[in-house]
């Protein structure tokens, strides 16, 4: 560990935060319908866009209709990408004349994208054509982005209407996310990634002719990486143009672009606390809420940088520590530009969000290392979490924060004027058991079968188990980073496709159906024994919960996993 | 306030929805898939038409590889780059890394021999663990200043130089932290073996 490693970490925490409160006044105003200073560019493409899909705008929706919307939307756009990949040899923007993509691998990958994980069973380069990568993976990292946010706003729709049958309405919030939001940052930002050295072409692949044996050409993929880039980030999404994602020098060129991309990741999910705050009158607990998130996340980043900076104990005669002018550490599957503090930083913030983006190798961290993704994302997606999931993620565990406290003084628990019920807790609890009943019961699956299963393993002993176990808790968290040594076959695509859509969308489920009850609720007055959300008590309550809830869960695979692979190697034990 | 009236039921109905949802889906990826992509390509290469086109290195009228990607180098006049795990090295339609765990033999053996092998050609220098283990991407077009500094002795003797303008050619090469503060200092490989050319002729 260096002073400029932490260094790089304080900055990194100044400017988030310093974006947290203009970026959630700006998302607030954009999904309660308010004007912006974007109106005059997008209003007209807003009406046109209604006009076109014959959207009601005025027209409100309960929380059934606003779910069935959600659903029929991801399905339909999935279906366009699965049309589009199983057919892309006949279509245009393909100059390399990559074949169609087989099936169980388009409905992967198509499930992949319409989740917001973008898990990739596939080498990019060598499988998606430009057609694919942009109007069948790249829209889904706009849409899923669009989707995440707007059943968040529901939510805190739901928290803050009173007696309202009504939660908004799911085309109009969508249409706004996408126009007002997504869409015109990606557009600054993916011209800011060229600058940096990101290629924006629809060229074939590059032939060249190294400099040492200029017969051994060198075919250098190429494409529309930096507009695909942007939007990869900032909804984190996590899907690489190319194969080695962010760690590859064409979509992650210089610090400055791995800077902005980290800060990309939760820029919106910060500034969604914000938003929580000012669309329910509570400032104090969109702050507390934001608070638990950045314990957690810097007790991840401290543990993640911790470990990889350390020197790997059996190897000998090699510089492993940090110097002035080399990091040291860990770095097998590091790139030298982002060294040991900013692989570190860039790993713990894709697991806290649901990004899944790498600029490093997961695989090949050190056990306590990989233990912290792998712990991110199993915590439920909810340190800052993924766009908009990050949000409702996080207060689903809030209801249950407030459940746990009223239990405590043995009242019925309020949470911002609203009395939580029974129907509230149940839903809460059906969104927090879903999650480790998918991982655990597939992971159990494959690990017991040697063919289907333990064949696609890269690496042996306990190592092998965290490969498995990482793939599905990182399909049902939606995130899509790997241990990527773990290679695909049939039975993964399958398994994994149905891992990442039930992760996704029957979890939302729960979410809008107490987006509908809170909603209808009356509002009560607080009262001498309401437990107040805006104190540092209520973040210590919510960390615990978070913590509480996510170890005991999955405490047992851990010991199995990285940590015992942890005491093994440091005595001696290799596989 | 919100009434609990709303008229919204039969504005909703399924049939409305599907439809909705596919008309909503082609006009949004029309808008977000092609017209955005390409109007971003286009702006790029009117502003930055060479990082726009990968940074491409031409020398004789020809491509001789990317600035920003690493390419194999295996004799002694030469800075060599990281191991590649991409593909079957350097293989840039083949990025990513060995995704070796720590705990794997193989990868404590590879690095080892590499090691053992390095240390007979700088013995008095602790081998730089960049210059032995693979990158994330198997592309990285960077070493660390120390790993280029490990490589002079050879390359020196190899092309008949002093090691002191060798050494000197690295240090002009050294990129710093990008605004003081980010990444790591780092040399760029291709670049610097570009100037090693220049340098011996």
């Amino acid at each position: 560990m260096s002073v400029n490693g932490w260094l790089q970490f304080a900055i990194y925490c100044v400017v988030l935060l310093a974006t947290v409160r203009p970026v959630g006044i700006y998302m607030a105003r954009v999904l309660e319908g308010e004007r912006t200073w974007l109106d005059p560019i997008f209003r007209p493409i807003e009406r046109l866009l209604y006009k076109l899909c014959g959207v009601n705008a005025k027209a409100e929706m309960n929380w059934r209709q606003y779910a069935f919307a959600m659903l029929g939307f991801s399905a339909v756009s999935m279906l366009l990408t699965y049309a589009i990949e199983r057919l892309q040899a006949f279509l245009p923007f393909n100059p390399q004349h990559l074949p169609n993509v087989a099936t169980d691998l388009a409905w992967n990958t198509a499930a992949s994208f319409t989740t917001n994980t973008n898990w990739q069973f596939y080498t990019p380069e060598t499988t998606m054509s430009y057609l694919t990568e942009m109007a069948g993976l790249a829209i889904h990292n706009f849409f899923s982005a669009a989707v995440g946010i707007v059943v968040a706003v529901a939510l805190v729709r739901g928290i803050k209407r009173t007696s309202s049958a009504t939660i908004g309405n799911f085309w109009v919030d969508t249409t706004r996310s996408l126009l007002y939001i997504l869409l015109p940052a990606s557009i600054i930002y993916a011209l800011l990634l060229v600058a940096q050295g990101v290629p924006q072409n629809f060229h074939a692949y590059t032939v060249a002719h190294p400099l040492e044996q200029p017969t051994q050409i060198q075919t250098i993929g190429q494409g529309p990486v930096a507009s695909q880039e942007s939007i990869k980030m900032l909804g984190t999404n996590g899907g690489g143009f190319f194969n080695a994602n962010s760690a590859h020098p064409y979509e992650n060129p210089t610090p400055f672009s791995n800077f902005i991309q980290i800060l990309s990741i939760f820029i919106i999910p910060a500034g969604l606390t914000y938003t929580l705050g000012r669309m329910t009158g509570s400032q104090g607990h969109g702050w507390a809420v934001l608070a638990a998130m950045f314990v957690l996340f810097a007790a991840g980043f401290t543990a993640l940088y911790w470990a990889e900076a350390h020197p790997h104990p059996l190897i000998h005669g090699a510089q492993q520590t940090a110097t002035s002018t080399a990091p040291g550490g860990n770095m097998e599957g590091k790139e030298v530009r982002n060294g040991i503090a900013e692989s570190a930083l860039f790993a713990t913030i894709t697991t806290d969000a649901s990004c899944g983006a790498v600029n490093g190798m997961h695989d090949s961290f050190t056990p306590l290392g990989g233990l912290v993704p792998l712990t991110n994302i199993m915590l439920g997606e909810v340190i800052f979490g993924g766009v908009g999931a990050g949000l409702y993620g996080i207060l689903i565990f809030v209801v249950q924060a407030v459940f746990i406290a009223g239990l405590m003084v043995g009242r019925t628990p309020e949470y911002l004027g609203k009395k939580i019920e029974s129907y509230d807790v149940k839903m809460s609890m059906l969104y927090v058991l879903i999650f480790p009943l998918v991982i655990l019961s597939l992971t159990a699956f494959f690990v017991l079968s040697p063919t289907i299963g333990l064949s696609s393993l890269a690496n042996q002993g306990p190592h092998g188990l965290t490969e498995i176990l990482y793939a599905f808790t990182s399909g049902a968290g939606n995130n899509g980073s790997a241990f990527a040594g773990l290679s695909p076959n049939w039975w993964y695509n399958i398994a994994m496709g149905w891992d990442m859509l039930i992760g996704r969308f029957l979890m939302m489920l729960p979410v809008l159906a107490l987006a509908g009850n809170l909603a209808q609720k009356k509002s009560v007055p607080p009262s001498p024994g309401t437990f107040p959300v805006d104190t540092p008590l209520f973040t210590v309550l919510l960390v615990g919960v978070v913590l509480i809830l996510g170890a005991l869960t999955f405490f047992p695979a851990l010991s199995l996993g990285p940590i015992l692979e942890h005491l093994l190697l440091q005595s001696g034990k290799l596989f | 306030m919100h009434s609990a009236t709303h008229p919204a039921a039969s504005a909703h109905s399924e049939h409305s929805v599907w439809l909705t949802s596919i008309r909503f889906t082609l006009v949004t990826t029309v808008l977000l898939g092609l017209a955005y992509p390409i109007a971003i390509t286009g702006i790029a290469h009117l502003i930055f038409p060479r990082k726009a086109a990968g940074s491409l290195i031409h020398q004789n009228g020809q491509v001789i590889g990317s600035e920003l990607l690493a390419q194999s180098f295996t004799t002694d006049r030469y800075f060599h780059p990281r191991p590649s795990a991409a593909g079957n090295g350097y293989d840039a339609t083949s990025s990513g890394g060995s995704n070796l765990a720590q705990s794997n033999k193989a990868l404590v053996d590879r690095i080892q021999g590499s090691i053992n092998t390095l240390a007979t050609e700088n013995p008095s220098t602790p081998v730089p663990i960049d210059l032995v283990t693979t990158s994330g991407s198997g592309l990285d077009p960077d070493i660390t200043p120390d790993a280029a500094y490990f490589q002079v002795p050879r390359i020196a003797k190899a092309r008949k130089l002093s090691e002191t303008s060798v050494h000197q050619l690295v240090d002009a090469h050294i990129t710093p932290r990008q605004l003081g503060v980010l990444g790591e200092p780092r040399v760029n490989v291709l670049r610097l073996n570009l100037d090693l050319d220049k340098l011996s002729k």
